[in-house]
C-alpha cells in the first residue's frame, strides 16, 4: 500500500498542519511516512502545499507529481492539482469559496463546504482544515479517528490543548459532510 | 532502540548533534537551514553546549576553528552562500588537522541564488573547496533518519582522522519531515592530548597552526595529509545498491535525487526495464572501485547520473567507469527538483 497525497491552499489556511497531523497519526499506526512542504518565500495569503506519502514500506520519493488524493482549499490549487490526480483517485475541494468546480469525471470528487460550516456552526474558521481532514479520513479510512486525536494531543503545544475538543468536533463534522 | 519521532531534517540533525555530545555550535542563520540554530537555541537551557550566533559565516567558521583547537566536539551549519564564505576557514582547519563537523544544506546557486533545494555545491564540497591540497570526508544523507545518523558518523570520522567532515544535505531533506529513530545520547569523553587548553608550568607548549613558512616543513605536512586521505579512501567508502544485481541500466544518484531515482527504478521495473540504483553515501571518498566493477559487467548498457545541478557528480562517475560504458546525465537547475516521471522519460530516451 502506498498513498500519495497533496494538500494545497492559501498560506495560513492550515494545509501544512493537516498534512502533519495525518502523517503523525499514520506513524502512530506503524506506517512509513513522508511530509514534504512547498517551502519558499511564502507568506500568509500566498500559496502553500505539502505532499504526504503513507505506506507499509519504506517510501522512495518524498516528492511526486501524480496523486492518489488531492485536497484543494482554494481556486489556484484546484486548478493546479485537479489534472494531477491519478485516474480513480480522490479530489476533495472546499466548495463554499471555490467558484469554478472541478470538471473531471474519471476521479472521485467530493465537495465539502468546510469554510461555511466552520464559520456558521463551529464559530471558528481556523478549524475548517480539520473538517476537510475529517472528510478525507471518512472517505479513504487511511487512519483511525483515535489516531488523529492522539496526533492532535501530541503535536499541538500544551497551551493549545484547550482547542482539542473543538478540533475533534470539526473532524467529526467533516466526516458527516461526506 | 531509540525514540521514534516525526521531525524535520534540520531539527533532527540538531537533536542528533546534542545527543552525540555537542560542546560548541557557531553559526549564522540562512534559509533553508535556520531551523538548526533555532532548535539548538530552544534546547540550550537543558544542555551544556556553547551556542553562538556569529556576526557572519566567516566569524562562525573561525570560532569553529578555535573551539576545535581547544578540543571541543563542535559543529557549524549553513547553506550554500554561507558555505562559500567558510572555505578559507575549512582550509585552515584541514591543514591544522582539527576535528569538527560542517553541514551544508544546499540551496540553488550560483550567487545569492534561491532558497530551493539544489546539489550545485558538489564540486566545492568534494574537492576540498578552499585553497591548497586538501579534502574533507563528505557525507550525503538522503533521509531525515540519515540527517541523524550522519551526524554521529561525521563526529566519529572527524575524531578518528583529525579532519573537518562535511555533511552535504539539501533544502528538501532539511525541510521535510519523516519518521526518525533517535539514538541514545552519548556521554562524550574526548581524548585529545593535542588540544590547546592553556599551558601549565609543568608541560611543553602545544602549537596548532596551518602556517609552515619553510617549504620543506610545509611539504611534510602536505605528505602527512595525503597519507591520511589515502587511509580514508581505503577505509571509509560507503554506498548503497538497489536492484543492481541484474540491472542493465545503472542510475547513479545521491541525496534527494537518490530517493527520486529509487522511484524511477520502480517505474522501470514495472515497465520491464532492468534498472538499478547506485547511491554513493560518501561523496568523498567516492566509491570509484565499486562503480568500476559494475561497469565491467557485460549486462550493463549504460550509466546515468541524476542530479540537481548541471552535471557535477557525473564527472566522478566517468572517472570510475573509465570509458567502459557510456555515462549520461540528467538534471534540473536553480532549485528545481526533477520529478520521477520526467527523470524516467529522460532515461527512456537514452534507451532508443
Amino acid at each position: 500500500m502506498l498513498l500519495e497525497m497533496i494538500f494545497a491552499g492559501f498560506g495560513g489556511q492550515g494545509v501544512l498542519s493537516m498534512g502533519t497531523l495525518l502523517a503523525y497519526a499514520a506513524m502512530k499506526e506503524g506506517k512509513e511516512i513522508s511530509w514534504m512542504p512547498s517551502y519558499g518565500p511564502e507568506m500568509r495569503g500566498g500559496t502553500a502545499n505539502c505532499i504526504v506519502n503513507i505506506s507499509d514500506q519504506m517510501i522512495s520519493s518524498p516528492i511526486v507529481s501524480k496523486y492518489d488524493v488531492a485536497v484543494a482549499l482554494n481556486q489556484p490549487s484546484l486548478k493546479k492539482f485537479e489534472p494531477r490526480v491519478k485516474k480513480g483517485g480522490i479530489l476533495i475541494w472546499e466548495s463554499s469559496t471555490i467558484k469554478e468546480p472541478p470538471t473531471r469525471t474519471d476521479i472521485n470528487v467530493y465537495a465539502i463546504p468546510a469554510i461555511e460550516k466552520a464559520i456558521n456552526e463551529l464559530k471558528n474558521i481556523k478549524v475548517m482544515n480539520m473538517l476537510l481532514l475529517g472528510a478525507l479520513v471518512k472517505i479513504n479510512k487511511i487512519v483511525k479517528i483515535e489516531s488523529l486525536l492522539l496526533a492532535l494531543k501530541e503535536t499541538l503545544p500544551e497551551r493549545h490543548h484547550h482547542l482539542i475538543p473543538l478540533n475533534k468536533k470539526a473532524i467529526e463534522m467533516g466526516m458527516k459532510l461526506v | 532502540m531509540g525514540e521514534i519521532t516525526f521531525m524535520k531534517g534540520n531539527e533532527a540533525l540538531a537533536e542528533a548533534a546534542i545527543r552525540s555530545g555537542l560542546q560548541g555550535y557557531f553559526g549564522y542563520p540562512i534559509t533553508p537551514q535556520s531551523e538548526v540554530i533555532e532548535y539548538l537555541a530552544q534546547q540550550k537551557p537543558k544542555h551544556n553546549y556553547v551556542l553562538i550566533q556569529a556576526e557572519s559565516e566567516l566569524a562562525a567558521v573561525n570560532m569553529l576553528y578555535g573551539a576545535a583547537g581547544a578540543g571541543g566536539r563542535v559543529m557549524t551549519t549553513t547553506s550554500s552562500p554561507g558555505f562559500s564564505l567558510m572555505q578559507e576557514g575549512i582550509s585552515y582547519i584541514a591543514c591544522t588537522e582539527l576535528p569538527c563537523v560542517l553541514v551544508n544544506v544546499v540551496r540553488g546557486g550560483p550567487g545569492l541564488g534561491t532558497i530551493q533545494p539544489s546539489q550545485g555545491d558538489y564540486f566545492q564540497a568534494t574537492r576540498g573547496g578552499g585553497h591548497g591540497d586538501y579534502y574533507t570526508p563528505v557525507l550525503g544523507p538522503n533521509s531525515v533518519q540519515e540527517m541523524v545518523d550522519h551526524v554521529y558518523l561525521a563526529f566519529e570520522l572527524a575524531d578518528k582522522y583529525l579532519t573537518p567532515v562535511v555533511i552535504l544535505s539539501d533544502g528538501a531533506i532539511g525541510q521535510m519531515m519523516e519518521k526518525v529513530i533517535l539514538p541514545e545520547p552519548i556521554q562524550y569523553k574526548p581524548n585529545k592530548p593535542w588540544a590547546t587548553t592553556g599551558k601549565t608550568v609543568d608541560r611543553e607548549r602545544k602549537i596548532l597552526t596551518s602556517l609552515f613558512i619553510q617549504s620543506e616543513v610545509m611539504e611534510k605536512r602536505n605528505l602527512k595529509l595525503q597519507e591520511k586521505y589515502k587511509k580514508i579512501k581505503e577505509n571509509e567508502v560507503r554506498f548503497e545498491e538497489y536492484q543492481i544485481d541484474d540491472a542493465e541500466i545503472i542510475v547513479v544518484a545521491y541525496g534527494l535525487c537518490s530517493r527520486i531515482s529509487k522511484k524511477v527504478v520502480e517505474f522501470g521495473r514495472e515497465a520491464g526495464i532492468k534498472m538499478g540504483l547506485f547511491r554513493p553515501i560518501t561523496l568523498w571518498p567516492f566509491p570509484l572501485k565499486q562503480l568500476e566493477e559494475i561497469a565491467s559487467k557485460d549486462r550493463v548498457k549504460f550509466f546515468i547520473s541524476i542530479e540537481m545541478n548541471a552535471g557535477q557528480m557525473v564527472e566522478d562517475v566517468k572517472l570510475a567507469v573509465l570509458g567502459k560504458k557510456p555515462v549520461y546525465f540528467y538534471g534540473r537547475l536553480g532549485g528545481i527538483v526533477p520529478t520521477p516521471e520526467e527523470t524516467f522519460n529522460a532515461i527512456k530516451e537514452k534507451l532508443n
